[in-house]
């Protein structure tokens, strides 16, 4: 059984991100001849000195002019190890909301920052952001080491000040790299010219950290996606309540509680895709019946007897703004969480996080790409756990319903 | 509390997992879905999934083919006894209605094809349907226009795709709220590659058309592909036609997909050749793709699948 490691690449403009990626699928011969060929031509008429390796995942025509990332881009290969799924995210500030959205599904962040300029405002902002979506793992790729012949000493100045900050805002594990995108050094094999590097090039790194593994050990969480009824004469009691098992292990047998009702009853049957089941865990997309008839709707939230949440009217969260309009306490959104979607009403936005300096500053509003901590009353209960214990019951966003757009990503406190 | 030890998820149960939980939170939050179909192996895929995501009940939707009039008899005929197995009602979008009614002008010539006229006929029928969310087989490592795209894709009233102002897609929350005449397609399929998707085919032992596997067929050699010869391609002077055995990796209109020379006959053969192969599935196999270095993007854009 071959394992999933998913991750996002961020970094700064022009700092080689794009060509670390398209060097990484290259050499690890995940680039197949078609597209390859396309990259020789593409290079060739636009008069480039080699391969473009960037050309591989800028995908759209306007990135591909103005030879920038604007939207997240995802990649998939496979070595004998492992299989890869890449978020290749946007490092400019105003596409921000882009790289939340290719972080907020990845195990582990890869940040580059180009050796001769060291850490920038746009990678203290990717680290804050990978730190607060609860990414354990942090690689940080010093690139360009072949314009500073390699230097050891260049090297450890960006270890220092990526460390300093990192520490400050509490990541714990971060491995640092040095390579060369263009030239190729450690990114799929150990270079001869960073004899002082004892590490494991770029690629072997990548096949040997941990992958995020389904929060099994948690209390069990399975949010109603919907009720499938059997047929029109099926029975109440044969009603199948739907949804992903987000947390836990859920057995037959086991008696648990539906919430916000805080009904109880035991279930009696598990269905995962391929039958019945006698326990289910994690991550599977399942349906269960109870042994008792009770109002359960899509919304409602089945969980184990103890260790329930409390369902709650009022939200501590962190935030990242993501809508063109600013966000003002006061305005009223809709919050979709889990499969529950409620109204919500920005009561305070007490501070605001600078990603550079990592200072709270006080606040009452929260401009586009801006991380802020705000107090949310809602029209009805939610069912969340803190964010940094279980994503998926513990992360939500806020929609604007003139728009329709997506404007929050929220993070219950812990 | 004693410490579980549970199996984490396969690689393919995990991503059969995401997509059922994609097609249920649709199936909820949108009023007048359609799945997609065209017998074609993603879309065979993905119909296994909306099996499996809705019962013991039924597919809460109806299937729609777009079809170009140009189509391989025997995906026709697969497309209609799947949906006769499984009494889903399958909707045909005529290609040939939208030219007879003047709503496109066919394309002449021995290069011609109706590809792009799909994008027409597609876009009215799920005006006429009222469908607020299409569900699509399309992957994101098929092609780079397509690695840009969210799992729920917006279209504007005009059925338009503007990959720059995509909204933000957290985690596995998605927001499918839309106005009144928008919809939306939705791609359960967005995190498979080719291969997984032959494994998944191999692992529920499903039912193929024919054409996906090695068989003799009188094809003409253009562009660095083998098209089938067929009542919809002209031959250009020079163009000699011979019989070879070959299959086929994707399945659209004949006047587009090329076949690849093969002996594959069985799924294993076939899943084994893939994973060896040098070349990616749309390159080798279709000239839709070949017009520019946009040709996806561009069609996208317009409301193509």
């Amino acid at each position: 059984m071959t394992d999933l490691l998913r991750f996002a690449t961020a970094g700064s403009v022009d700092d080689g991100k794009s060509t670390l990626i398209g060097r990484l699928l290259y050499d690890a011969k995940a680039v197949l001849a078609d597209q390859l060929e396309h990259v020789e031509d593409v290079s060739a008429r636009r008069g480039n000195d080699g391969l473009d390796l960037a050309l591989l995942t800028d995908g759209l025509r306007a990135e591909r002019e103005q030879g920038i990332t604007i939207d997240v881009a995802y990649r998939y290969f496979a070595t004998a190890k492992r299989r890869f799924i890449i978020a290749d995210t946007p490092g400019h500030a105003q596409y921000t909301r882009n790289m939340v959205t290719g972080a907020s599904t990845a195990d582990l962040a890869m940040i580059l920052i180009d050796v001769r300029h060291g850490m920038t405002e746009q990678s203290r902002r990717h680290a804050t952001i990978a730190h607060l979506l609860g990414i354990h793992h942090v690689a940080v790729a010093v690139n360009k080491m072949d314009l500073v012949d390699y230097s050891e000493e260049a090297f450890d100045g960006v270890v220092r000040e990526f460390l300093d900050f990192s520490t400050r805002l509490g990541i714990e594990d971060v491995t640092f790299i040095p390579i060369s995108a263009l030239k190729g050094d450690n990114v799929v094999e150990l270079s001869a010219n960073t004899p002082w590097y004892k590490g494991d090039a770029l690629l072997g790194y990548l096949e040997t950290v941990p992958t995020a593994v389904p929060p099994t050990q948690q209390p069990a969480r399975l949010p109603v996606q919907l009720v499938i009824r059997p047929g029109t004469e099926g029975r109440a009691i044969d009603r199948r309540y739907a949804g992903r098992l987000e947390a836990g292990v859920l057995r037959v047998g086991e008696e648990i509680l539906v919430l916000p009702s805080g009904e109880r009853a035991r279930i009696r049957r598990i269905e995962g895709p391929d039958g019945e089941l006698e326990e289910a865990s994690a991550g599977l997309s399942l349906a269960v019946c109870l042994d008792s008839e009770l109002d359960v709707a899509r919304g409602h939230m089945i969980t184990h007897v103890d260790d329930a949440p409390e369902p709650r009217r009022e939200l501590e969260a962190t935030v990242c703004w993501l809508g063109d309009r600013q966000a003002t306490a006061g305005d009223r959104y809709v919050l979709k969480h889990t499969t529950r979607t409620v109204r919500a009403r920005l009561d305070a936005i007490p501070e605001r996080l600078d990603v550079v300096s990592l200072e709270h500053a006080p606040t009452d509003h929260l401009a586009l790409n801006e991380i802020g901590r705000v107090r949310l009353r809602l029209g009805e209960p939610v069912m969340v756990d803190p964010y940094q214990q279980v994503r998926a019951t513990g992360g939500f966003i806020l929609i604007d319903e003139a728009t329709n757009d997506t404007v929050g990503a929220g993070m219950v406190a812990g | 509390m004693t410490a579980i030890i549970t199996p984490q998820l396969s690689h393919l149960k995990a991503l059969e997992a995401e997509a059922i939980h994609i097609f249920r939170e649709v199936a909820s939050e949108l009023e007048r879905p359609v799945l997609l179909f065209s017998g074609g192996k993603d879309s065979i895929v993905l119909l296994r999934l909306a099996e499996k995501a809705f019962r013991p009940g039924p597919i809460p939707f109806p299937l729609m083919h777009v079809d170009t009039g140009h189509n391989f008899d025997e995906v026709i005929e697969y497309r209609d006894r799947r949906a006769a197995e499984l009494g889903v009602e399958l909707i045909v979008a005529s290609v040939q209605e939208s030219i007879d009614s003047g709503r496109v002008r066919e394309e002449t010539g021995p290069r011609a094809s109706r590809n792009r006229l799909q994008t027409i006929t597609l876009l009215d029928a799920i005006g006429k349907h009222s469908f607020d969310a299409a569900f699509g087989g399309a992957r994101r490592d098929e092609e780079r226009a397509r690695a840009k795209e969210r799992i729920f894709s917006f279209r504007d009233d005009f059925g338009q795709w503007d990959p720059r102002r995509q909204r933000p897609e957290l985690w596995d929350v998605y927001n499918g709220r839309i106005h009144r005449g928008e919809h939306v397609r939705v791609f359960p399929l967005s995190n498979w590659t080719e291969l997984d998707v032959w494994e998944y085919i191999r692992a529920e032992e499903l039912e193929l058309p024919s054409i996906y596997f090695a068989h003799e067929r009188e094809v003409f050699p253009r562009d660095g592909m083998l098209y089938a010869v067929s009542p919809y391609t002209e031959l250009l002077q020079d163009e000699k036609t011979f019989v070879t055995s070959v299959r086929y990796r994707t399945v659209g209109d004949m006047s587009c997909t090329g076949a690849v020379r093969s002996h594959a006959t069985s799924l294993d053969d076939v899943v084994n050749e893939i994973a060896a192969t040098r070349i990616t599935e749309r390159g080798e196999t279709r000239a839709d793709d070949r017009a520019s270095e946009a040709a996806m993007e561009d069609r996208k854009r317009e409301g193509y699948f």
